[in-house]
């Protein structure tokens, strides 16, 4: 990927949180503390301020720093635990990755979120998403892959509306969190459709 | 465990909340006055509720003893904050912090007091996480 594209993804991903904080605040609102989406919106905006330096980095690099803005910016959990996402797929991904490549770098990181946040798949979190988002890139089916990311991302997230949460805040509420999207779910779902959307795209109609 | 008369360890207290934070630091000097290097830091980076990673590493840095620091943290943010921030120290460091498994104003107090005795990091930590002295 040259600059000009890594920058679109970038951008691509930071505008869609950016875009969606007061919907990501609802729903943290509903089961949390209310502050997902203006965190999240704080630390992509950094993103978004750095975008140009960024984009000019080999891929790994760029990740790395994207994941430390989040570090840095967000202000709770979720930057660790989204910081931690992009920093670990920085480690194993290479500077051109093939699709094989991608999937096991996402597994790497997938990993690392699990030991950050002490948490497991099934516990209503962006874990949620996350692993079945990897089940389908790692599945040998490539036609419509974009098409069919989007999809999966879009069906786990709304599979942890009836879950009971397990870890975080929610899990304060017992029971009282089935019936709610998780928030950080949705926020992968949002990074999926926008990196999907951004790589599916001809590179000239976005420059 | 045999008591030290080397630098005592120092405490840090994260809170959500900057006034939680700074109240728990004053509940701590109340104890132990000057005899123990304390910080504490509470908010996001714009100021409100949340817990900032670089405002972490500020405290560890004001609090820091050659016997280590003990974190004490309030909720679930302020604690992964915490672990970010610990792995970014470096390695001679990072191995000399421990984050406690308890409440934060009695963790805190229980911990500073310990710690003025002379008690190592581990024994600081421990005291803490039972709230009561060993």
């Amino acid at each position: 990927m040259d600059a000009a594209r890594q920058k679109q993804l970038i951008a691509g991903v930071a505008n869609a949180i950016v875009s969606h904080a007061g919907e990501l605040t609802a729903l943290d609102q509903a089961i949390g503390d209310g502050d997902h989406g203006v965190n999240m919106k704080r630390g992509f905006e950094a993103v978004l301020a750095d975008a140009d330096r960024l984009a000019a980095k080999p891929l790994p690099e760029m990740l790395k720093g994207l994941g430390m803005h989040l570090v840095m910016k967000v202000g709770g959990a979720s930057g660790p635990l989204f910081g931690t996402l992009f920093i670990a797929l920085a480690k194993e991904i290479p500077a051109d990755p093939t699709l094989g490549e991608v999937a096991h770098a996402l597994g790497q990181a997938i990993e690392a979120v699990k030991a950050r946040g002490k948490s497991a798949v099934g516990q209503k979190t962006m874990l949620d998403v996350l692993d079945p988002v990897l089940a389908e890139l790692a599945g040998a089916d490539r036609l419509d892959l974009a098409a069919r990311l989007k999809a999966r991302a879009a069906a786990a997230a709304r599979a942890t509306v009836p879950m009971k949460a397990i870890r975080g805040r929610a899990s304060y509420l017992g029971d009282r969190s089935i019936g709610h999207m998780d928030p950080g779910g949705r926020s992968v779902w949002l990074i999926v459709d926008a990196v999907c959307d951004t790589l599916a795209s001809p590179a000239q109609e976005r420059s | 465990m045999t008591k030290s008369s080397a630098a005592p360890v120092g405490i840090v207290i994260v809170s959500h909340s900057p006034k939680v934070a700074e109240g728990a630091a004053d509940m701590v000097r109340q104890m132990v006055g000057d005899s123990v290097p304390l910080a504490w830091t509470g908010g996001n980076p714009d100021g409100g509720l949340g817990t900032d990673v670089a405002g972490i590493l500020a405290a560890i840095d004001a609090a820091w003893s050659p016997a280590g620091v003990a974190i004490l943290v309030d909720l679930g943010g302020a604690e992964t904050n915490s672990e970010m921030a610990v792995e970014l120290l470096d390695e001679a460091r990072r191995r000399k912090v421990a984050i406690c498994n308890a409440p934060i104003v009695e963790g805190a107090v229980i911990a500073a007091t310990e710690a003025a005795g002379g008690s190592p990091l581990e024994i600081v930590k421990r005291t803490a996480e039972e709230l009561s002295p060993l």
